[in-house]
């Protein structure tokens, strides 16, 4: 049981997850009070106690399916095949008498359909699972062996199972059964409750596949292949889309987290010097004896921003994510102006002021901004060059500049002088390129002829980076 | 310390037990207030606002029959307010009096230890919930409201169930309480802290527990209703709102819509009562919009 869960707890670190060893002797301590046939129990005493951060409980969850699908005796592949038993008995039932003998590998596609359908209109989750199971093994085509990543076989079985038809065909049905049809409302109910239902199939689905790919290959390897960054560690510049939606997941919250530290940061600095007016005004209620202390805090003011994005392709998630983040934040800033260019430069912020929503006025930016000037290649010092002619004049003391991009400037000038103005001028210049910091300066990335003139140059490839640059900036 | 009887037997008594208080858990809820008997270890509660986080402690008082003892955090609190303060008006009349008695021959190294013994302090609620002589459940509610620093007072307590109070020495507890500490996660809580308690995150419920759960704190209720409620309820959370709907606002919704004698609630109804639902203008605004065009 020691070397088991030891060796669970090294592929959660591998994955990402910080795990103390305190967690791991808590760990340990928790499975003596469980009974360890009760899985779902098991999971959750592990989770209580190695998991903190609910961000990580996909992560956890994920490793679990794969790390213990075959351990113990009732998960063994061979049970299987008596619970398959027990479907097709359940699968006769339902059946009637005409398919009598035939179990469900008899079934022909058509039937096995029905079956579905049936099944997830009566919400009868047993079938559910056991159709999944059989479609697995039907369309999936899974060989022992190949070489072939879990979303290939995925998408095979939904292709041949087109749940989208299924969901069409339950809504009809619905319609029928309701006298006079279904107002909007009831209608929307139930397309939520169908399509909750599908989403439960394709999961078990997954899991299905998931645990036949761990039979074949062993729980080690496929933990590996499984192994997925944690959201605030995704690389904004190859993020998948389903990794960019979890990014935007990540984001709202995050926003909350900044703001309250930026806040709090601010509010509770260190002490200043004595109020001495103060002082003696509260020592009137001791008799004249200044016996509380007061003390003037500073109250440092809130910086304004101008952002100043490359929104060419290569870079264009990054500065989505930046100006939604620095955005969402701009109650603590006194004000926040964006830019985006891509050779041609245009200021953005309207787009973003009286909008409750954010990432709907992220959106527009990409739409409607005018960044091109003659070919839509990025051409950073044309754009700085039009900004500072612009705009130069309104940076002040109290401005912090923040230039967004790769500085792959596409063999330009780099009109670098400008920048060097610029941080006479402002309070900081600061550079965040979305790039690893060993391809900067490579091929036409011009970036250190830039960041010799800004106050620094910070990398930013993940949240977790961009989170700690705000942190500098409040 | 010393070995304590467990409270409870199995996972699904805690279960069974927590459904008599009204208190609808779910596998992994149970099964943390279960390991947390065990191990004696404090859990962390997490997730979203409204979603049973403070009620949870509640109802493991009155489960078990415990006193509850709560300490709201909020910003600026301090040793004095969270663990134990010297009541030093009551110190000062002390020294005033010896120093009537002095005339008569009163020693200072009388009066020093006497001002700092256990007349003069003052039990905030974390040292109380550590002296009791009864069950107790120290609820600490919103920990993630006080700042980092003030954290660290926390972890002697959550740790060693003990206060150490420089003047008298270390105040070690009687009997292990119960410890829930709830955080709405505005912040992120210190390793430390976190790495001495059991995690829970709650989140909305499922749909049939949430129906249950509306069952049972609103009887009348119908069934019928009830489930109409929460199937809307689940279908607003799926939009991308400012602030999801939760559980104690899915409530007082069905008691609005049953206080106004509502049986089957359409599209209209469901428009006109969002408020009760959702905070933000800009949310019902949408909300509505996503109900009226299916």
């Amino acid at each position: 049981m020691i070397d088991l869960l030891a060796g669970f707890i090294q592929e959660l670190r591998a994955a990402g997850l910080p795990v103390s060893l305190t967690e791991n002797l808590d760990a340990m301590e928790a499975v003596r009070h469980i009974p360890l046939e009760d899985r779902e129990a098991f999971k959750y005493a592990l989770g209580a106690t190695l998991v903190k951060n609910h961000a990580h409980w996909k992560a956890f969850e994920t490793i679990f399916e794969v790390y213990f699908s075959l351990r113990g005796a009732e998960y063994n592949i061979d049970e299987d095949a008596n619970e398959d038993e027990v479907t097709a008995g359940l699968l006769q039932q339902l059946m009637g008498e005409a398919q009598q003998g035939s179990a469900m590998d008899g079934l022909t596609p058509e039937e096995l359909a029905e079956l579905l359908y049936k099944a997830l209109m009566e919400g009868d989750e047993a079938m559910a699972r056991a159709l999944a199971r059989q479609a697995v093994t039907r369309y999936a085509g899974m060989e022992p062996g190949r070489p072939v990543g879990g979303t290939y076989y995925l998408y095979r079985t939904l292709r041949n199972l087109d749940l989208d038809g299924v969901l069409e065909k339950m809504m009809e049905a619905a319609q029928q059964e309701a006298d006079g049809g279904l107002t909007s409302l009831e209608e929307r109910l139930a397309r939520d409750e169908y399509e909750s239902r599908i989403d439960q199939l394709r999961k078990e689905i997954e899991a299905e596949i998931r645990r036949r790919l761990v039979a074949d290959r062993g729980a080690e390897a496929m933990a590996k292949t499984l192994r997925k960054p944690l959201p605030e560690d995704i690389d904004f510049m190859h993020a998948s889309r389903d990794e960019l939606a979890a990014l935007r997941r990540a984001i709202h919250p995050l926003t909350r987290k900044l703001a309250v530290r930026l806040a709090r940061k601010r509010r509770h600095g260190r002490k200043g010097p004595l109020d001495f007016r103060n002082t003696v005004r509260h020592s009137l209620s001791y008799g004249g004896v200044p016996a509380e202390p007061k003390f003037k805090y500073p109250r440092p003011s809130k910086p304004e921003i101008m952002i100043v994005a490359d929104i060419s392709g290569s870079v264009a998630a990054f500065a989505r994510f930046t100006l939604h983040l620095v955005h969402a934040l701009n109650s603590q800033f006194s004000r926040v102006r964006s830019f985006v260019f891509i050779d041609g430069i245009d200021e953005v912020t309207h787009m973003f002021e009286g909008v409750e929503d954010i990432t709907e006025a992220v959106h527009r930016v990409n739409t409607e901004a005018d960044v091109i000037w003659v070919d839509g290649h990025s051409d950073y010092g044309h754009a700085f060059d039009v900004f500072w002619e612009r705009w130069g004049k309104e940076i002040s003391p109290k401005t912090s500049v923040i230039l967004l991009g790769d500085a792959r400037n596409n063999y330009h000038a780099s009109q670098s002088w400008i920048i060097h103005e610029m941080r006479k001028k402002a309070r900081h210049v600061y550079w965040l390129n979305p790039e690893p910091r060993s391809y900067w300066d490579t091929g036409d990335s011009i970036l250190t002829e830039y960041a010799t003139h800004c106050d620094g140059a910070y990398e930013c490839r993940n949240l977790k980076q961009l989170e700690k640059f705000v942190d500098v900036l409040g | 310390m010393t070995a304590q009887q467990p409270r409870f037997g199995s996972v699904p008594e805690v279960r069974q037990a927590l459904k008599d208080v009204a208190y609808l858990a779910d596998e992994g809820i149970s099964g943390v207030v279960y390991l947390a008997d065990r191990l004696d270890k404090p859990v962390l509660v997490e997730g979203p606002a409204g979603t049973g986080k403070t009620q949870l402690a509640k109802s493991v008082a009155e489960m078990t029959g415990s006193r509850l003892i709560r300490l709201q955090c909020y910003e600026g609190l301090d040793e004095s307010k969270a663990l134990y303060e010297w009541n030093y008006k009551k110190q000062l009349l002390r020294i005033q009096a010896q120093r009537v008695a002095e005339d008569t021959g009163g020693k200072w190294d009388e009066i020093e230890e006497d001002i700092f013994s256990e007349d003069f302090l003052l039990t905030r609620p974390l040292l109380e919930a550590i002296r009791a002589d009864e069950p107790v459940v120290l609820l600490i509610d919103e920990v993630d409201r006080v700042e980092v620093e003030t954290e660290a007072l926390l972890l002697e307590i959550l740790s060693d169930y003990q206060v150490s109070i420089p003047e008298m020495g270390t105040v070690s507890a009687t009997q292990i309480p119960l410890v829930f500490l709830t955080s709405n996660n505005t912040r992120e809580l210190s390793e430390a802290l976190k790495r001495r308690c059991l995690y829970l995150h709650i989140d909305y419920p499922s749909l049939e527990r949430e129906k249950e759960i509306v069952l049972t704190r609103v009887p009348d209720v119908g069934d019928h209703l009830a489930d109409q409620v929460v199937r809307i309820v689940r279908s607003i959370r799926q939009l991308d709102l400012k602030k999801h709907p939760s559980v104690s606002e899915t409530l007082d919704w069905a008691r609005t819509l049953v206080l106004l004698g509502i049986q089957n609630i359409d599209a209209d109804q469901a428009r006109d009562t969002l408020h009760v639902l959702l905070k933000y203008q800009s949310d019902i605004t949408k909300a509505a919009k996503e109900l009226a065009t299916a």
